[in-house]
């Protein structure tokens, strides 16, 4: 029996149809994919079906029963809730209290201990520890998802609407999430997955749906289809694959030295040590890789690099230069391109045009800046330019960058942090969230800026893209970096072994790893 | 015994500033801003007086205070919730509004003696303690009233479930709307609820600290006690200690005017202002030392398809 059925729904924003006659159904007991790349209506299809939308046209059956929600008050009411993409968290409550919003509860009063306790071992049950007490603004971006996942659980909705959840997750709790959600279905929920990626798809779902423009290409049963079927449905073209094996910097100790990191520490937003006495060297010319999972000093690694956070001790060397004390803006100076974790609040100015948010770091150089006055022509040229080297898909320079989709964001991104040829760039998660298509086209670029000289800190959770663009792999624990391996030939075991702070002994107390078969330290340094 | 009496007038000409305080919090809470307190508390101000002169009882007054000042919000609530106006255009169209409308009713009303206003009501036993019972238990029947209101608002906001929805709803009426509470109906009331403390703050003035009516008598209260909610971190215990603190210069102030020192009058009137942007500038460095920032939605307009 059909859990939720939408039919020809019409959804538009202004202009834009976002969904255009859709018909879709998920059945209780199933976990139903919806698949479809940047831009195809996924999340608005979700958000109307989880009641934050009302469409334009077309019906939702929930049980068979058609409904007409105004709120997601009525969804919620009909056992629909929903994960979203971007954080639906009150950021200065606490787990708990986020839980509690709009719950129906007994009394006035605030009985927070009972709602802690069940998260609790809600949490444990299906392996998404995380402190419900603790406050949203100390979590990872990680920890935040599973708050999201924990409060769906902990309101007991009868359908639930996953949105990209495992962007967010290390590939071992993606594949801990995917186990939860089969459990999940068997115990007869029905649970929708939004997804670009084909493997992880293939890995959950009993049935797909494919979006592409906004219309419904077909609904598959998940033993009938492939991966090459589903990227072509999905793509409407041949997909040329995953960025290939690349010829990787062979004499990695040539190139000159453009970052040094020694003995860095630093705090994080709690007050508590992010990071303690982290050593790194990238080259030019090289990729280093940072590994780990969410929470374990990467943010804070990235942002002390970039001036955006104070070390406590230890220092930071870029091109020679000493910049552990120096402003954010020095620090572009000498040469540093930040792509940011939090791409629309640390990357972006969502509320300004294209043009706006390409000239942010170049605004004061010629010709680009008349004395006081900015150059109206040549930053239409400048803005032009860079949006069409990018292959940034936007209807025009003047557009609000908040309009792109998300991957077309990050493309604008690059293309600002990328233009000025800059010696060391600083990539944090780059692809995450991203479509496949848009997930090549960064791999190249990066790859691209390596070959021209510059030196890559990559972060990323995300292994295959780790293995797949890196010189070396560091992984980050704790805020420790635990070992260095050369990423061709490296064993993904014995970096999982690492990231789960598993040879912690063996690595940092006698500079050795475990015996993985092979693999060489090569910074035994520490 | 000279300090004692500063005390007690310090808390008296505090309370006004109070109310106005706490109705701005739960405002600002809410994520609503609204400039528009003066306006408000000369219209409770004004209404208040205009009834108790007409009925004889102070008490009426007082709830026709409570509902110009609701009325005069309403106004904001619907141009700023429902219609996306500009908050700070808004409320000062409200200021405006109120300054003037109340300007042209009162005229007949000015210099007029009060029949009946909220006289010093010491209370049995408690007037007695030395020292604390002058000061805090001879006051007036409306600033009793804001000692209730001062842990009732605090109990409120941090520990029951309404007071959660309305941190949250100022925080991110993004989450609170998905999670199927309405962001409108939340920020309707409490805007409402806001504009009603600040016209009995201004009821405090005509009715009890001043009693009586003339034209712009609040003279610049609303606007400090819109600085001073910075200054308590938008917490209502922080708030009290605020305006008794403006209270006390205020009296402070009378009473060297009073004494006939041969500082400038013009130079004594000016204090309270002084120290509102003292206050202030000492105030914003410890909330951004300590991190506690104002609602992050604070200002912002909220539309469901809107994207942010
Ligand atoms: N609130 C909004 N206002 C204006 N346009 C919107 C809004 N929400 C979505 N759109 C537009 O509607 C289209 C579909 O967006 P949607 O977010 O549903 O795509 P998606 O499939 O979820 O993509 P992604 O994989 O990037 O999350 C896009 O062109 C997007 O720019
Ligand atoms: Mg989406």
């Amino acid at each position: 029996m059909n859990a939720v059925e939408l039919t020809s729904v019409t959804k538009r924003f202004g202009s834009v149809v976002a969904n255009d006659n859709v018909t879709f159904a998920a059945q209780v007991g199933e976990v139903h994919a919806l698949l479809g790349e940047n831009g195809a209506g996924k999340s608005t299809l979700m958000s109307v079906l989880a009641g934050l939308y009302r469409p334009d046209a077309g019906t939702i059956a929930v049980n068979g029963a058609v409904q007409h929600f105004r709120s997601p008050r009525d969804a919620i009411a009909q056992g629909i809730g929903m994960v979203y993409q971007h954080f639906m968290l009150v950021d200065s409550l606490t787990v708990a209290e986020n839980a509690m919003l709009g719950q129906a509860g007994h009394g006035v009063r605030l009985h927070t201990a009972p709602v802690e306790r069940e998260l609790a071992e809600l949490g444990q049950r299906y392996g998404l520890a995380v402190d419900p007490r603790a406050r949203i603004w100390q979590l990872s971006v990680g920890e935040q998802q599973r708050v999201e996942i924990l409060r769906l659980l902990y309101r007991g909705a009868k359908v639930l609407v996953f949105d990209e959840p495992t962007a967010v997750l290390t590939p071992q709790e993606a594949a801990g999430l995917i186990g939860t959600l089969r459990d999940m279905a068997a115990d007869g929920l029905c649970i929708i997955f939004i997804s670009h990626k084909l493997d992880e798809v293939l890995a959950v779902a009993d049935r797909i749906t494919v979006l592409r423009h906004g219309r419904t290409v077909t609904t598959v049963e998940r033993r009938a289809t492939n991966r090459h079927e589903l990227a072509r449905l999905m793509v409407g073209r041949e997909l040329m694959g995953v960025v290939a094996d690349q010829p990787q910097a062979v004499a990695g100790d040539a190139g000159v030295v453009n970052l040094e990191v020694r003995g860095l520490s630093a705090e994080g937003d709690k007050g508590v040590r992010a990071l303690q006495g982290v050593e790194l060297q990238v080259r030019s010319g090289e990729i280093l890789g940072i590994a780990g999972v969410a929470g374990n000093g990467q943010r804070e690694l990235a942002e002390v690099i970039t001036g955006l956070r104070r070390a406590t001790s230890g220092e930071v060397r870029i091109g020679g230069q000493d910049t552990t004390r120096c402003s954010p803006r020095e620090i572009v100076a000498a040469g540093v391109a930040h792509i940011p974790e939090d791409r629309n609040g640390t990357g972006l100015i969502p509320s300004l045009d294209l043009q706006d948010n390409l000239i942010l770091k170049h605004y004061r150089q010629q010709p680009l800046a008349r004395g006081l006055f900015l150059n109206g022509a040549a930053i239409g040229n400048f803005a032009d330019r860079l949006l069409s080297k990018y292959n940034v898909a936007a209807p025009s320079r003047a557009a609000k960058a908040r309009l792109l989709s998300g991957g077309n964001q990050q493309k604008l991104l690059l293309a600002r942090e990328l233009s000025g040829q800059p010696r060391l760039i600083v990539a944090v998660h780059p692809t995450r969230g991203v479509d496949v298509g848009a997930t090549e086209a960064i791999h190249h670029l990066l790859l691209a800026q390596r070959s021209r000289g510059a030196a890559v800190l990559l972060i990323s959770e995300d292994l295959d893209e780790l293995l797949a663009l890196s010189d070396r792999i560091a992984v980050l624990y704790e805020g420790k970096v635990m070992d260095t391996v050369p990423a061709r030939g490296a064993d993904v075991g014995y970096l999982g072994l690492l990231m789960a702070g598993g040879a912690q002994s063996g690595a940092a107390d006698h500079g050795r790893p475990m015996d993985t078969g092979g693999i060489i330290n090569q910074d035994v340094a520490h | 015994m000279l300090v004692i009496s500063v005390l007690a007038a310090a808390i008296g000409a505090g309370t006004a500033i109070l109310f106005a305080c706490l109705g701005e919090i739960l405002c600002e809470r809410a994520g609503i801003l609204n400039l528009g307190v003066e306006g408000m508390m000369l219209s409770g101000a004004l209404a208040g007086f205009a009834t108790t002169y007409g009925t004889g009882n102070p008490w009426l007054g007082a709830l026709a205070a409570l509902a110009a000042g609701g009325l005069l919000s309403l106004i904001h609530a619907l141009l700023t919730i429902s219609l996306n106006a500009n908050q700070v255009v808004s409320g000062l169209a409200l200021t405006l509004f109120g300054g003037g409308l109340t300007a042209f009713l009162g005229q007949p009303l000015v210099g007029l003696p009060a029949p009946a206003s909220f006289g010093k009501l010491p209370i049995p036993g408690l007037a007695a303690i030395p020292v604390l019972g002058p000061i805090l238990f001879r006051q007036d029947a409306l600033t009793y009233l804001s000692y209730a209101l001062v842990p009732l608002l605090w109990y409120w906001i941090y520990r029951t479930r309404p007071g959660l929805y309305l941190r949250a709803v100022g925080e991110s009426p993004a989450t609170v709307d998905a999670m199927g509470l309405s962001v409108q109906r939340l920020r309707y009331i409490y805007v409402v609820l806001g504009g009603m403390l600040a016209g009995l703050g201004g009821a405090a003035i005509s009715l009890a600290s001043n009693p009586g009516w003339t034209e712009n008598m609040t003279a610049g209260r609303g606007w400090i006690a819109i600085a001073l909610v910075i200054f308590a971190t938008w917490n209502p215990t922080r708030a009290a200690v605020g305006a008794y603190l403006f209270g006390g210069v205020e009296a402070l102030q009378f009473r060297l005017q009073g004494a006939g020192t041969s500082i400038s009058p013009f130079f004594l009137n000016m204090l309270p202002y002084l120290f509102t942007i003292i206050v202030l500038v000492l105030a914003t460095r410890e909330t951004v030392r300590r991190r506690i920032a104002a609602p992050a939605a604070l200002g912002l307009p909220y539309f469901r398809e809107e994207r942010s």
